[in-house]
């Protein structure tokens, strides 16, 4: 694959050639609920996938196990041979790598969407601040918002906050990036302004995973689609056989209540 | 910790003062009682509309109006000591308050547990009685490497109000932070700040603003509070009208008007902060 690398050494062990993100097995009970029961698969550098299915069944629980938001009951989840599941993770060194963009874009309210961008590169990788102001500038440009540097977040639109939230991420630069439902809370009309960046960043060759209900969004940019229900993956393949001629009873029907 | 003989007792900083235990003398001290805007009003306007029927009474003895008049520097000075010792009561029980209220936000299971604990205590005593506890507990003097530091009742007075205020902010940090999304944490956290990263650059800069209203709430009532330190013998404000009240025969008509100046000062002081709280608060309910 010829696709543009990001920065970030990986942990001794790990080369290029294996999967990025690998998951073996993976549960997750909240209480005596499992959400997840034994969830595996591999992501492969430069790939995009996506992980789809009916409310409640897990997809944003995955996710979040990912970048160790959500602790693991059982199972392996490894990231550039990290073990995310292991009790002396390093969280901190892990997050480095993987960027994380929420359904609310939850950016930091007291800050400018530049100071947004700007704030982990300077303070969590002590960055020198004029080299990280010029990326965090090139980077708003990049998600189209160049004139909005010294907006705060309530001034700015769903839309335009997602993409200062996806800008922030990558300012970081992560070598896996997780969406999580990031259009779900947009309007029709800003959800294509937020997709078409997710599709670019996905051209450059940035490993992605997202969970999303655009079904048209997923078959355009995905490599590999995963449906999830009730905490198992029922089906899986790339887009073209998956929305064309999928096996399962469970999957036809969401399929035909979302398409 | 013991308090020494009192023959060790150095002689009195003043001429005139007494030595230490003396001013405990309750008798011309006035209960403090919670002065809220509507009282003062009232009292006020009393005080203004008697002023002028006292101010007629006989030539020999000082109007009332007159004896103010000459005593205002003096009260005034004791009003000054007033507003020092509260707005350092204030400083000092921010600084503490803050700790105590991060300690009750702390990971773990001991330490917020036991800042929990010290809140809870520190909030649901009186004032006076810890200010009781804070004059007759602390020595007047401690030796710290042969050096011998006096520590003066006003000082003590100051710890006094300082720990109900740490306390109160303790309360006040601790709810500000509640009150903030967890989504911002998890923000924080993807990012790979360090919780305590994410506490100093994240959530407390954004706690700030909810934090100012209420935190000078509390300092408008310590402030008002401080003439409960005239009960203890520290020469305040209060204790200065009573020994001015008896240095002028203890005339009763001079009672209004001397604890209405009193008053008039301190509502003064008061009630701008009370609105300019007020006004913050309805600023930020908007945003």
């Amino acid at each position: 694959m010829t696709r543009a690398t990001t920065a970030g050494t990986p942990s001794a062990g790990w080369t290029p050639d294996q999967p990025i993100v690998r998951l073996v097995d993976v549960h997750k009970a909240f209480g005596t609920f499992e959400v997840l029961k034994g969830i595996s698969f591999d992501v492969r550098k430069g790939e995009v996938i996506c992980i789809i299915g009916p409310s409640g069944s897990g997809k944003s629980t995955l996710i979040r196990c990912v970048n160790a938001l959500v602790p693991v009951t059982a199972g392996t989840i490894q990231v550039e041979g990290i073990t995310v599941t292991d009790p002396r993770l390093d969280k901190l060194a892990l997050r480095r790598k993987v960027g994380m963009v929420f359904q609310q874009y939850n950016l930091f309210p007291h800050k400018t969407a530049l100071q947004n961008v700007m704030m982990a590169p300077l303070h969590v990788l002590g960055q020198d601040r004029r080299e990280v102001e010029a990326r965090a500038r090139a980077l708003l440009a990049k998600v189209r918002l160049a004139g909005k540097e010294g907006a705060y977040p309530g001034e700015l639109s769903g839309g335009q906050q997602q993409r200062v939230a996806i800008a922030r991420s990558l300012a970081m630069r992560p070598d896996v990036m997780l969406f999580d439902e990031v259009t779900a809370a947009l309007d029709p009309e800003t959800v294509k302004e937020v997709l078409v960046t997710i599709r670019e960043l996905a051209e450059e060759g940035m490993t992605c995973m997202l969970v999303t209900h655009e079904m048209n969004f997923a078959r355009d940019v995905a490599d590999h689609i995963y449906f999830t229900d009730r905490g198992v993956i029922v089906e899986h393949g790339p887009p073209a056989t998956f929305f064309a001629s999928a096996q399962d009873a469970r999957t036809r029907r969401f399929l035909s209540q979302v398409l | 910790m013991s308090a020494p003989a009192p023959s060790d007792l150095p002689p009195s900083g003043r001429p005139g003062d007494l030595p230490v235990l003396l001013p405990f003398a309750l008798a011309d001290a006035r209960p403090a009682a919670r002065l809220r805007p509507a009282h003062l009003w009232l009292l006020c306007g009393l005080a203004v509309i008697a002023l002028p029927a006292w101010a007629q009474g006989g030539a020999a003895v000082l109007s009332p109006l007159e004896v103010v008049i000459k005593w205002a520097p003096l009260l005034l000075t004791g009003f000054a000591f007033n507003v020092a010792i509260s707005l350092m009561a204030m400083a000092i029980g921010t600084a503490a308050g803050v700790g105590l209220g991060l300690a009750m936000l702390a990971e773990g299971r001991v330490l917020p547990r036991v800042a929990w604990c010290v809140t809870q205590v520190f909030r649901n005593l009186p004032w006076l009685v810890l200010l009781f506890f804070v004059m007759f507990l602390v020595p007047f003097q401690v030796t710290v490497f042969g050096v011998r530091v006096p520590l003066p009742d006003w000082l003590k007075a100051t710890f006094g109000f300082s720990l109900p205020v740490m306390a109160n902010v303790a309360e006040i940090v601790r709810g500000a932070v509640r009150s903030v999304p967890d989504t911002q944490w998890e923000a924080a956290e993807s990012l790979a700040f360090s919780r305590r990263q994410t506490m100093w650059r994240i959530i407390l800069p954004q706690c700030a603003k909810r934090m100012l209203p209420p935190w000078m709430n509390v300092y408008a009532l310590i402030a008002m509070a401080t003439v409960q330190a005239s009960i203890v013998g520290v020469t305040e404000m209060l204790t200065l009208t009573a020994q001015v009240h008896a240095a002028e025969g203890g005339r009763p008509e001079l009672f209004a008007p001397l604890y209405g100046f009193a008053l008039l000062c301190f509502f003064l002081y008061c009630y701008p902060i009370d609105r300019f709280t007020a006004a913050l608060e309805r600023r930020f309910e908007t945003r």
